[in-house]
């Protein structure tokens, strides 16, 4: 028996050695393993074996029985991880700069550029408002104390349909409707389109983007204001700008500010964007004026507000290096089709 | 407008100032400086001298050879200038000098040397005469430095019109000067007037205005006798440097004093202009302007006349005929204060805007006619001693402006600022510009200004802005709200139009453009579309430009033409607004619409129309959870294909519309490319209600798919009403419905294969089962005219 047990021992060395693929392991495996395999054989003869060596026999099987299996197990692992390996080196190896062939569409810069502001916007708790583009006379001029005489109203600046309305020539067209809408307290911007009737060239369209922001409370200030205004602009640029107002007249505000940045090409040292001040005018703003408050159903005695406006479209020339405005409105997909990003 | 520094100097000492300094807190407190220019500095070494003597040049006709006296020596100068001559007294740059830049040192010129250069006006920068050497007539001491007698050093600065359009009060140097005095904290001079009182016992000038709604106020002068009718050196040199030009002596300082105050003045000739009437006319007729040009004068026009021939228009600009010429020496002075709005109105009807209708325009003080009057008569006394006023200053002010008084309380003023400004600041900055305070515990009490009350600071937030300008707007510290917080939300519409952006962009590779609110006629007719009865503009840019789009395609069928080679297959978007013609209430009809445009030249033009059907339904499913489902439409527009149109709805309601192009335009386009549009009222869809998302256990036990083919005609087949047809008929058990193939033949054999799928939430199924089902739906799609195709 014993004899027997290392013979068939040997035979499985042998055997597992020139096993080099799971077939010839499961073969391996059956013979040795099987219900009619050897070991199986082995414990049948069991019973020939003389009492007083059976349990020695039966340790002996058992051993060689823990053998096959760690044997048939070991080999079982080395075969699959040399065939990974040999998967592994033979797979094609690919090349990621080959040309690609998928396209993807782009998304208008003022889009881009508007996201972006009521992204800001909206994290300081501001409402995004909509405003159509065809207003009257009263929302665009009357209720933002533009007095009936005022340049602005003159036709050479503002586009009149036959019926007597006309096309917003800014933002400001919206503000009393919001404040009519929400009452104070309120924070609101209202992006939105924007006609002057003139001639075009590279630096002026008649038909422009503006983004108008309102924010009423009982205590808002001129303070508060420049607050805003340097938070926002840094969030913008992604980095600290440098602002600074100076007083500037609109019939809506007062007191009124231009508000300018430290130019962003130059850093403020000077350069022909910035005619060498150093300063490019961006924001015209203000404390908004009682009159305005006061035809918004707002006590302005009570409340008190500032408002702003943003030129989206020169701002998109700004960030992102467009020298012709004409092309924002052109069709043009070998400029427009550039913009992808978000 | 361009300021002189050493003109501010006359009402304010800036000794000791550094005054580039003082220029850039102007822009920051007052109005916006856009370039300052420093006259002069690059002239020195040029001294009065006297030429000596002159003789020929022998080779030249032009040069001449001179020996000129600089009051240490004789100097040799070759000299070309037509008008030199001996005993002549010039302005000399020396050897070593400059004159505007150029480098003066000795020269040889067509053989002889010169030691110097005589300048002309214009060499030196001081006018545009360069028609011969300036003649100094001044008594100068020989060997003076050029620029200790003349003030040709100058700081010049230009501020922006626009910035100064509400400060009526900023159109003179003197109004400049108050603002530098109170950032400077120096003290204003008052002006040098001639006191008038002492002509009363002279006769009055015959003034009448008829007109008294257009004019506030007219005073009137005469002087006589006036024999000089050239301006002094310095003053020529300030018209000069602030972009006005020399003329004569009467026309320089109706412009000087204007330059100076502000206000504008006309000098008529008294030869011909004795008395005034302001009034208008009921005929229209032509006049000339001093300008020679012929100008339409309508009946709202304000004329200045005398026994009702017009001699001006009032506030714009004098009559040829009426004008000073050199050999005048009398003149009737106006001073006067005229409506704004009317003078800007008839300026900008006739197209004539002048220095004078612009300071109107800006409704000047009428309190300044009586100062502009009495400083004119000081320098015309001044420089021409020799002239007689003729008339008492003749005063008609039929409108005064109210007078403005403002309580302001200091906790407003801390609550508008949202900083601290002390009351000795606040008081003494209103004073500085001229404005009365009285204080009464918290509460100021402040008059304003006549030069500041025509319009411009009328309210306690106009105070203000005086306070907080002065106090300097880089001073404040910054700080945020205390505001409470409270939920906001978006408007539906704009996360509407964001989603569909994104999907548009993200999904379907759309690009997304801009376009303009109006048709391009020209643009259309190359396509042949046609523009649409539609609300219509009454001043556009050209009347191409005058209807407004009522659909975006259009617009879109152009940028495609136009990118045509862009790309084989692409799409076009915009976002934007048209107008649906006139409401009942004769307003507008304005909608926002998403128009889409593909263009693909290797899909075919069923595809593509079935992926913009695809595009809309996707945006509607994402945007309302809802489906879409597509109807044949009538076309509205003449670019729509006349067979393929298909309006879009949600439930009840139309959303839009989509087909592909009719042939005409979509040959003008590209001939080798399918085009499809849609159109979708972002209006209607958003006011849609949303469904929310429905969900449905999935069954644990495993369907039975059921194929079956029809035979259908394809171009007809409602594939909606299918699905929903055996839907009902199927009853509980049939999950879902779905076409999976259509083939299309030409004889009449066309199919359709739809898979029915069974399943049950409690048990598997078995084919047996459902047969009764199978049968139920088989027989409800026979009644739509699909037969079964038996194997």
């Amino acid at each position: 028996m014993k004899e027997k047990i290392s013979s068939l021992k040997e035979q499985f060395i042998a055997e597992i050695a020139n096993a080099d693929s799971a077939e010839l392991l499961e073969a391996i495996r059956i013979a040795f393993l099987g219900k009619k395999g050897y070991i199986t054989d082995l414990l049948k003869g069991l019973r020939d074996v003389p009492n007083e060596d059976k349990k020695e026999a039966g340790q002996l099987i058992n051993a060689l029985k823990n053998e096959v299996e760690a044997g048939i197990a070991d080999k079982a692992k080395s075969i699959e991880e040399e065939a990974l390996l040999g998967a592994i080196r033979s797979a094609k190896k690919y090349n990621p700069t080959i040309p690609s062939n998928a396209k993807s569409g782009s998304y208008h810069p003022i889009t881009l550029i508007q996201r972006e502001l009521e992204g800001i916007f909206d994290s300081m708790g501001f409402t995004v408002e909509d405003y159509p583009e065809i207003v009257d006379d009263y929302s665009c001029f009357e209720a933002v104390n533009v007095p009936k005489d005022h340049p602005a109203r003159d036709m050479q600046d503002t586009y009149y349909i036959e019926n007597g309305q006309l096309l917003k020539t800014q933002t400001s067209a919206a503000q009393n409707f919001i404040m009519r809408k929400y009452g104070a307290p309120l924070r609101a911007i209202f992006p939105g389109r924007c006609f002057r009737n003139e001639s075009t060239d590279a630096c002026h369209e008649n038909t422009f983007f503006q983004m108008e922001g309102m924010m009423i409370d009982k205590s808002i200030s001129i303070s508060n204001l420049i607050y805003f205004m340097k938070t926002m602009l840094s969030e913008v640029f992604q980095r600290d700008v440098t602002v600074r107002l100076r007083p500037g007249f609109f019939p809506f505000t007062e007191p009124g500010f231009e508000l300018d940045i430290n130019c962003q090409i130059c850093g403020g040292t000077g350069c022909p964007s910035c005619k060498n001040s150093g300063w490019l005018e961006l924001c015209p703003c203000g404390m908004i004026h009682p009159n305005v408050l006061r035809e918004g159903g707002i006590d302005p005695e009570e409340y008190t507000g500032f408002a702003f406006g943003l030129g989206l479209t020169r701002l998109a020339m700004m960030k992102y290096g467009v020298k012709d405005i004409r092309d924002f409105n052109s069709g043009n997909l070998k400029a427009l089709s550039q913009f992808k990003n978000n | 407008m361009y300021i002189s520094m050493n003109w501010i100097s006359d009402f304010v000492d800036l000794d000791g100032i550094d005054k580039k300094q003082l220029i850039h807190r102007f822009t920051l407190s007052t109005a916006e400086v856009e370039e300052v220019f420093e006259k002069g500095a690059d002239t020195y070494g040029v001294i009065v001298a006297r030429i000596a003597s002159v003789e020929n040049h022998p080779n030249s006709k032009k040069l001449h050879l001179l020996k000129v006296d600089t009051g240490k020596d004789l100097v040799d100068c070759v000299c070309g200038a037509p008008n030199v001559r001996e005993g002549m007294r010039v302005a000399f740059a020396t050897e070593g000098g400059s004159v505007s830049g150029h480098p003066i040192s000795a020269a040889t010129v067509a053989g002889f040397v010169s030691h110097g250069m005589c300048c002309s006006e214009a060499e030196l920068g001081i006018s545009a005469d360069n028609s011969g050497l300036w003649e100094i007539t001044d008594d100068i001491p020989l060997g003076t430095d050029i620029k200790d007698a003349y003030q040709i050093d100058d700081i010049i600065f230009e501020v922006d019109n626009k910035s100064l359009t509400n400060r009526p009060d900023l159109w003179g140097h003197y109004g400049i000067a108050r603002e530098f005095a109170t950032l400077a904290e120096r003290q204003l001079r008052p002006i040098e007037a001639a006191d008038l009182s002492v002509y009363d016992n002279l006769p009055e000038i015959d003034i009448k205005i008829e007109e008294t709604r257009l004019c506030y106020r007219y005073i009137g002068i005469k002087a006589e006798n006036i024999k000089h009718n050239v301006s002094p050196v310095n003053m020529r040199i300030r018209l000069y440097y602030c972009g006005s030009r020399s003329i004569n002596l009467l026309a320089d300082l109706t412009n000087y004093v204007m330059l100076e105050l502000g206000q504008p003045m006309h000098a008529f000739d008294m030869r011909k202009v004795q008395s005034i009437e302001v009034k208008r006319f009921d005929t229209p007729f032509t006049f000339t302007t001093l300008d020679g040009n012929e100008r339409h004068i309508d009946e709202n026009t304000l004329m200045i006349c005398t026994n009702n021939t017009p001699s001006a228009i009032a506030g714009i600009m004098g009559g040829l005929d009426s004008e000073i010429e050199d050999d005048t020496d009398s003149l009737l002075l106006e001073s006067a204060n005229f409506d704004g709005v009317s003078i800007r109105k008839t300026s900008s009807r006739i197209g004539l805007r002048t220095d004078a209708s612009m300071r109107y325009e800006k409704i000047l003080d009428p309190e300044l006619t009586e100062t502009a009057t009495k400083r004119f008569i000081k320098l015309l006394l001044d420089i021409a001693p020799e002239a007689r006023v003729a008339s008492k200053m003749t005063d008609r002010y039929p409108r005064h402006y109210e007078k403005i008084t403002i309580d302001i309380d200091k906790p407003y003023i801390n609550k508008y600022t949202g900083i601290e400004i002390s009351d000795e600041e606040i008081v003494k900055t209103l004073i500085a510009l001229g404005f009365g305070v009285s204080q009464n515990g918290e509460v100021f009490t402040v008059d304003v200004p006549s030069w500041r009350a025509t319009k411009d600071v009328t309210i306690k937030a106009d105070l203000i802005e005086e306070i907080t300008r002065i106090y300097g707007y880089d001073n404040f510290k910054i700080e945020t709200t205390l505001s409470p917080l409270f939920p906001v939300r978006k408007e539906a519409i704009k996360t509407d139009v964001n989603r569909a952006k994104d999907i548009l962009v993200q999904r379907y590779n759309l690009n997304e453009v801009h376009s303009y609110i109006w048709c391009d006629a020209a643009k259309y007719k190359e396509l042949k579309i046609d523009v649409p009865e539609n609300p219509r503009l009454i001043n556009a840019q050209t009347p191409d430009h005058a209807t407004l789009r009522a659909s975006i395609v259009p617009t879109i069928l152009t940028f495609v033409s136009e990118n045509r080679g862009f790309s084989d297959d692409y799409g076009i978007f915009e976002v934007g607004e048209v107008v649906e013609g006139y409401g009942a209430d004769g307003l507008c009809v304005e909608r926002k619409k998403l128009s889409f445009v593909l263009s693909s030249r290797t899909a075919s033009e069923e595809v593509l129309f079935l992926r913009a059907r695809d595009i809309i339904t996707h945006i509607v499913t994402d945007i309302k959870h809802k489906d879409a489902c597509y109807l044949d439409a009538e076309t509205k527009f003449n670019w729509q294909h006349p067979r393929n149109t298909y309006s879009v709805a949600v439930g009840d309601d139309v959303i839009g519309v989509f087909g592909t192009v009719h042939p005409q335009t979509a040959g003008k386009i590209d001939k080798k490319a399918a085009l499809v549009y849609a159109e979708i009222d972002m209006d209607t869809l958003s006011g849609v209600a949303a469904a929310d998302i429905s969900y449905s256990e999935p069954s644990k036990f495993p369907a039975i798919d059921i194929d079956l083919s029809f035979t259908a005609d394809i171009e007809k087949v409602d594939f909606a009403k299918v699905c929903s047809l055996a839907k009902d008929a199927g009853g509980d058990l049939l999950g879902s419905v779905k076409a999976v193939d259509v083939y299309e033949s030409e004889d009449g054999n066309s199919s359709l294969t739809v898979r029915f799928t069974f399943v049950s939430a409690e048990r598997t199924l078995s084919k047996a089962e459902v047969s009764e089902n199978v049968d139920a739906v088989i027989s409800a799609l026979s009644d739509i005219g699909l037969t079964m195709k038996t194997a």
